[in-house]
């Protein structure tokens, strides 16, 4: 059942309960226990809200950040992603196989800020030995969804 | 100047919806619960198989039972879902659609004044099929009680003398309604038994919500005188790509290939490379797309008993089956003013043989949304119905 309510909410975290349990021919309360209980392990780690800033007016800046590190003794990569993720303006940080160690996603009001955060906090962590900031052009999916209008119905309204 | 028609076409009725059918068309602010096709595209990698092979310059006939690929993948499909065999090479064709299917099958397998079993409410093109073949359709009058199943005793009070072939169109449009393989056991016993054929329209086939879908062809004896009919429409939204296939004993398919190689020549090229990709990588799109039309199937049922609208559970396809006839109308009065007044077309039962009146026929190849919307409107329609009686 996790499985089911998972890959169901993944896509809309706000389906009412009751309907939901319904599409799953399941019950509502063990639906909601199931909610809890992956609450609860940290299995389900927010309701977040996608949101296409390009279409607001308000200005955003992302840049994913490759970042090359030395894992120091004692240390590891846990702790130098901690140092890293710690900092409010990061919004993502995973760790990565190939060229580079950490892919680090950072959102800022503007370019400069942007700059400055690898300039003055990234760069001059011990750990780092090299980044290298891409910026976002343009976002036109994100978490499965077409940033673009969803097409028209174009189906004709009858067919047997 | 002499009547330059041929008279067996045009006594063939136009189907009588058609009125109704054009109306909604026209209608450009209503919500359509009418559509017998999927909602989803055709999942991307089936999409970038045929550009890919416009892009190669595949643009040539290919052999007129399809392409070598396409058929080992199609015998290998249903080895695999349906536990048959077909030997691609003699016993499987690539059709226009499934409805080209059913068409050549008819006209392969019937002579003048054969009577063909035709199970109703069913989707519309077996009873002219019939016809155009030389053949007369005996309509079998499937019954709500079943669950809109064909019985072991329908089947035996409608066979004559005459009875060559029996439709079988499990699961259903309009119903939904499937057959399961004690239903189909104990029709393959009549059918072995009076010495009858069977046309097996199978295109639904992935869209099961009970058990897996089971095919008439692999019970004992049923091989030989079956032509099951499928394709790539409902389970891997590809409508408009009109593509389908025959699998059936080689006796019968070479009749049938002869006349789709001289009437059509071979289905288009194109679809047939999207096809290879859709069997080969294709089970996880099939599996999402079921998951949803399930959610969909459930929320309408209870909603229906929600509204206390007479329905049984339908296990097949996308579509349902509410009765009307505590409303006192006919199928086509109730959608006409539902309509009228809420702005929502459904298409009457009666669309799909005389039997259907009483019903109405619901896709649910929509999103939830758009159901949700609809049945609210239904709701308040059938509320106002329930205080003018």
């Amino acid at each position: 059942m996790r499985e089911k309510i998972l890959t169901f909410i993944e896509k809309n975290s706000r389906v009412d309960l009751n309907e939901l349990a319904i599409m799953l021919g399941v019950q509502e309360a063990d639906v909601l226990n199931e909610l809890e209980a992956m609450e609860a392990e940290h299995i389900i780690c927010g309701y977040h809200t996608l949101i296409n800033w390009d279409k607001t007016g308000i200005e955003k800046v992302t840049a994913m950040i490759e970042v090359r590190v030395t894992p120091q003794r004692d240390m590891g990569f846990d702790k130098v992603a901690e140092r890293i993720y710690n900092y409010p303006e990061v919004n993502a940080v995973y760790l990565i196989s190939g060229g580079f160690d950490f892919m680090v996603i950072l959102e800022g009001k503007t370019l400069r800020e942007i700059a400055q955060f690898v300039s003055d906090k990234l760069s001059t962590l011990d750990s780092v030995l090299s980044t290298k900031t891409n910026f976002i052009l343009k976002k036109y999916k994100d978490h499965g969804t077409v940033m673009a209008a969803p097409k028209k119905d174009e189906r004709i309204h009858m067919i047997p | 100047m002499r009547n330059p028609l041929s008279q067996r076409i045009v006594d063939i009725e136009p189907s009588g919806i058609r009125k109704f059918f054009d109306i909604v068309n026209e209608m450009e602010d209503a919500i359509s619960l009418g559509v017998g096709e999927p909602d989803f595209d055709t999942p991307w990698h089936i999409r970038d198989e045929g550009i890919f092979s416009l892009e190669k310059g595949r643009t040539f006939y290919t052999s007129n039972a399809g392409l070598k690929e396409l058929k080992q993948e199609i015998s290998k499909y249903i080895y695999r879902k349906c536990d048959v065999f077909y030997d691609y090479e003699k016993e499987v064709m690539v059709t226009v659609g499934g409805s080209e299917a059913i068409d050549i099958a008819m006209r392969a397998m019937l002579d003048p004044g054969d009577e063909v079993l035709i199970p109703q409410p069913s989707y519309v093109s077996y009873e002219p099929c019939a016809i155009l073949a030389n053949g007369v359709p005996v309509i079998i009058e499937l019954k709500e009680e079943n669950e809109f199943r064909l019985t072991k005793e329908e089947l035996e009070a409608a066979i004559t003398p005459k009875t060559k072939l029996l439709v079988l169109p499990f699961p259903n449009n309009p119903t939904g309604a499937i057959m399961e393989r004690k239903d189909l056991e104990a029709i393959a016993e009549v059918v072995k038994e009076h010495d009858i054929f069977v046309l097996s329209d199978e295109i639904y086939s992935e869209l099961t919500y009970l058990d897996e879908h089971v095919t008439i062809a692999s019970l004992p004896g049923m091989k030989e005188r079956t032509v099951l009919i499928n394709g790539f429409s409902k389970a891997y939204a590809m409508t408009g790509w009109r593509l389908g296939y025959a699998c059936a004993p080689e006796n019968i398919l070479a009749q049938m290939l002869k006349i789709h190689q001289f009437a059509i020549m071979c289905a288009p090229t194109t679809s047939q490379y999207a096809a290879v990709s859709a069997l080969r990588n294709g089970d996880d799109d099939v599996a999402k797309m079921r998951e949803e039309y399930n959610a969909r199937r459930r929320y309408l049922v209870h909603r229906f008993k929600e509204m206390k609208l007479q329905c049984f559970e339908p296990f097949g396809a996308f579509y349902i089956f509410p009765c009307i006839k505590e409303f006192g109308m006919t199928s086509e009065e109730f959608a006409n003013r539902f309509l009228q007044e809420e702005k929502v077309a459904v298409v009457p039962g009666t669309a799909f043989g005389a039997c259907g009146e009483g019903f109405l026929r619901i896709s649910y190849a929509y999103s939830l949304d758009n159901l949700k919307e609809a049945l609210e409107r239904l709701e308040r329609f059938i509320i106002r119905l329930r205080e003018e009686a």
